[in-house]
């Protein structure tokens, strides 16, 4: 799926003496680098450190949401510069584009745009402490060589280690980036082996870590009452009465706009500790002006969009062959209507910020996936210039991509300027957390397949609805021209409506693909069932058929406008898991397997899911099989699992429990006990993952994992009671 | 007004009004900040302490009502041998992802394992189900209870990725 992050400009790279001695690489964006030249100015970058003591530290420049970035980023680098991985230390870099690029953790694309240029930054560290040593030695760098923190010579067996060249190795003339030899990959020796998460020591003992864990000297903790409905103006609200509460500094009102995104309207109410401002807000009696959202709901949602579907669309976006005579001709026609949620990101750690505001200067402490997006915010809205805000990354408690937006951020820069120089910890509370999201939204697929005597497909349509305003959907609810089985067969079409809706929406965990793999995979199944195909087999054809005319395309046409998709890769992965879970074996009555695949974020991923139903509908994921490809490289093989596993339980989880509704504008589910998120009983006995190991460069794997779980659990439900899931939340009592 | 609380195995004077929720008192008074809020309605398990030995949802425990109990946070776990174990387990799997529920977890996972040394599949199962991990991280939570209960050994969980 496109996901709007432009691809990793060319970086290059620059060496200096460390202050304080040692050596020191840098990551350098050109333009950046030209303009601070051209000012006369020296940045002194900070990217790999190596001191005298042989502790070689290493900048993690991304965010850390808990998708293992802090770790497996240095791990990159650590290999390349044949680091003693012991002997590392990682440090969370500020948010600071010129030094370090783009930081951002979304569209999982960490690992793919950094993988080159973070194994420049440690192999020319590598090529330097070679050629010191040689230097000592008077020795020819081609007859030594490093590992594990040290040079050694070849001929002679000498070593020195890191530490002891460091401050030569910063003298040494520097590398073009052209130049500098990257390792064989049959070399690596940290990368591919599991490398526990850096910060788990300090998780497990509980130190502050977190974004709600910042404290300040002089600390002021600070509550924000927004309206129920998103982007209403503030009407009226008693501040005299939420600053009566002992213990309460001050209470006032932020004037916003009617963009969620930004800042937006509500009471602000500052105390001694966070409980206390809570308790002093339930005062304010706040009332509010008619929103953008008033009036709309779930129920005229799903109203809106049956009709929707009985008028031509608003949109084509996509049409091969002739679909109409491709239903004429077909043997079977089958049709079914696919609906899924609303669902709110819902991260744990509920959003918070920590700011400072000071001779018109801000310092913030965010856990955000996007903090250079949050500046810019904050220095738009509040007038105060991008280069005198100076941003943290703090750890998140959880992100999903609901810390791709930074309203929280803005919040708390606005009423740091409002606290006389005090730092301010704004912190969310779970119902303000779940009633002001930007959401994964609702859609609806209207299916359409034809299929011959032989089961084979010929003709597909979908009438996709979603929502949005003035035509174009909202983020995160667009659909691509190139849902699967678009390459699969010749007579395709897709058309969409868009109705309007003001519920804030945005990028949720696999953005579109969450929904759109539910929906598709689904309704293949049904294909195959209609037409007496193994559910697998089908799929395997569908993507044999891809990938001769994608052979055929790529031929004649070398610009194909078709994405990388390649259905090579994913037929491989299928193949694999209908090993891995026996597919085909007989299971014990009320239970079935499904099966699955979705190609999103460059990552393949096929799996099986293995449920039970009882009589009374009750469902149980029992086990799942995950077989993907994101190319030769797994950085951190227990990360990557720990993503896997957590994706699939997540999807699990979604598909089992979560819906956000919406009455009269705002939010219907307030807490947990309305918006269950997957437990321990509910979770799978296992989840089995094997790499399809093949020749691409590494591709992020947070997401593309989550997509295919939902169909395969849902097919598998089929399997099992002969159910089938057309709406989510899974409720089996509804069908 | 003031409470003397023990905590940790000290006394310590805590200035909060008697309703203040222990979580709260612990987070923003004494700067405990371990204990984490995840809901506020004793859904989430993050806020998990022990008192007495017994995991308690402290956000629904008030400071006035603590009495001469004795509170027991995520910083004191390496104290317990218990707790001790389950730390080192966590780390031999490498459990957490974004990592902000396993205080409660840990703590939940302690209270088990000091009143049910042995637990069963479905002990541990029904043990934690009051602690959300929003990144699903719960097959390594299960793996690390067996292992520092001493059901499995390091090296086969670690086969398991």
């Amino acid at each position: 799926m496109a996901d709007g992050f432009s691809p990793s400009r060319r970086n290059f790279l620059q060496v200096s003496t460390a202050a304080g001695g040692g050596l020191l690489i840098s990551v350098m964006i050109p333009g950046v680098a030209a303009a601070a030249d051209a000012k006369g100015v020296f940045a002194p970058n900070n990217f790999v450190r190596i001191g005298a003591d042989g502790i070689v530290t290493i900048m993690a420049k991304n965010p850390e949401c808990g998708q293992g970035i802090k770790t497996a980023l240095p791990m990159i680098v650590a290999d390349e510069l044949d680091a003693d991985w012991s002997k590392v230390r990682i440090e969370q870099a500020d948010s600071v584009p010129a030094l370090y690029g783009a930081q951002r953790a979304g569209g999982s694309r960490s690992i793919p745009n950094e993988w080159i240029a973070m194994r420049k930054a440690g192999a020319m560290g590598r090529a330097l402490l070679i050629a010191a040593a040689a230097e000592t030695w008077k020795v020819d760098a081609a007859s030594c060589s490093a590992a594990k923190g040290e040079v050694i010579h070849g001929p002679t067996g000498r070593k020195l280690p890191y530490g002891k060249l460091a401050a030569a190795a910063a003298k040494m003339p520097a590398i073009a980036p052209e130049a500098i030899k990257l390792k064989d990959p049959k070399d690596f020796a940290i990368m591919g082996k599991s490398v526990m998460q850096y910060d788990l020591p300090e998780i497990v003992t509980g130190k502050p870590l977190f974004g709600i864990d910042v404290r300040l000297p002089g600390m002021v903790y600070a509550s924000f009452e927004q309206a129920p409905a998103y982007g209403a103006k503030l009407a009226s609200a008693d501040l005299a009465a939420a600053k009566a509460h002992p213990g309460v500094h001050d209470v006032f009102a932020i004037d916003g706009g009617a963009n969620p995104s930004e800042l937006v309207s509500g009471v602000a109410v500052i105390a001694n500790n966070w409980w206390t401002a809570q308790q002093a807000r339930k005062k304010l009696n706040a009332k509010w002006q008619a929103g953008p959202s008033a009036g709309q709901s779930t129920a005229d949602f799903a109203l809106k969009a049956a009709a929707a579907v009985k008028q031509a669309p608003t949109l084509s976006l996509r049409k091969d062959g002739d679909p109409d005579a491709g239903f004429k001709s077909a043997g079977k026609v089958i049709e079914a209507a696919y609906h899924y949620p609303y669902l709110s990101h819902a991260t744990l750690e509920p959003q918070n910020c920590t700011a400072q505001y000071k001779d018109g200067k801000f310092e913030i402490w965010a856990p955000t996936q996007a903090p250079d997006t949050g500046r810019q915010i904050v220095a738009r809205v509040l007038g105060v210039k991008p280069e005198d805000i100076k941003v943290h990354q703090i750890r998140c408690g959880g992100g999903f991509g609901r810390r791709l937006s930074n309203d929280y951020m803005v919040q708390a820069a606005a009423i740091a300027q409002k606290t006389g120089g005090a730092p301010v910890k704004l912190l969310w509370s779970r119902e303000d957390d779940m009633a002001h999201d930007f959401y994964r939204p609702g859609g609806f697929c209207n299916f359409k397949a034809g299929i011959d005597k032989a089961g084979k497909l010929v003709a597909f349509r979908n009438h996709f609805v979603s929502f949005g305003a003035n035509g174009k959907f909202s983020q995160g609810a667009a659909m691509a021209p190139t849902e699967f089985p678009a390459e699969a067969v010749g007579n395709f079409e897709l058309v969409a409506t868009v109705l309007d809706s003001a519920i804030p929406t945005g990028p949720m965990r696999a953005p579109q693909s969450n929904a759109h793999a539910f929906a598709y995979q689904s309704f293949i199944d049904e294909v195959a069932v209609a037409g007496g195909r193994d559910p697998l087999d089908l799929r395997v054809e569908l993507l044999t058929v891809a990938a001769a005319r994608r052979a055929l395309l790529s031929k004649t046409d070398p610009t194909s406008p078709f994405p990388p998709f390649d259905p090579n890769r994913m037929l491989a992965c299928v193949l694999k898991v209908k090993e891995m879970s026996g597919w085909g074996r007989a299971v014990p009555k009320g239970t079935g397997l499904g099966v699955a695949f979705y190609y999103s974020h460059s990552g393949y991923f096929a799996e099986v899911v293995e449920a039970s139903v009882t009589d009374a509908g009750q469902v149980r994921a029992h086990k799942v099989w995950v077989a993907a490809d994101v190319g030769n490289q797994i950085v951190n093989p227990s990360g990557a699992a720990n993503q896997v596993q957590g994706a699939v339980i997540d999807g699990i989880g979604q598909a089992l429990g979560l819906k956000i509704e919406v009455a009269d504008g705002a939010t219907v589910q307030k807490n947990f006990n309305q918006y269950p998120l997957i437990r321990m009983p509910q979770a799978p006995v296992s989840v089995d993952l094997q790499w399809v190991m093949s020749d691409n460069a590494p591709t992020g794997l947070g997401e593309p994992s989550l997509p295919p779980v939902i169909p395969a659990l849902c097919n598998a439900i089929y399997a099992a009671s002969g159910k089938r899931v057309r709406n989510l939340p899974i409720d089996l009592s509804a069908t | 007004m003031a409470y003397n609380l023990k905590i940790n195995g000290k006394s310590v004077s805590v200035d909060a009004p008697a309703e203040m929720p222990l979580l709260w008192a612990l987070r923003d008074v004494l700067g405990l900040v371990g204990t984490k809020y995840g809901c506020g309605v004793a859904q989430c398990g993050a806020c998990t302490v022990h008192i007495d030995g017994k995991p308690v949802r402290s956000c629904q425990k008030t400071v006035g009502s603590v009495g001469a109990a004795s509170i027991s946070t995520v910083e004191a776990l390496a104290e317990n041998p218990v707790g001790k174990k389950l730390q080192q387990a966590w780390m031999n799997l490498d459990v957490a992802q974004c990592g902000y529920c396993q205080a409660g977890q840990l703590m939940s996972a302690a209270a088990l394992l000091t009143a049910t040394p042995k637990p069963s599949d479905e002990q541990i199962d029904a043990a934690m189900a009051g602690n959300l991990c929003r990144c699903a991280t719960y097959l390594r939570i299960r793996a690390a209870i067996k292992q520092a209960a001493g059901l499995t050994t390091a090296m086969k969980e670690q086969a398991n990725g």
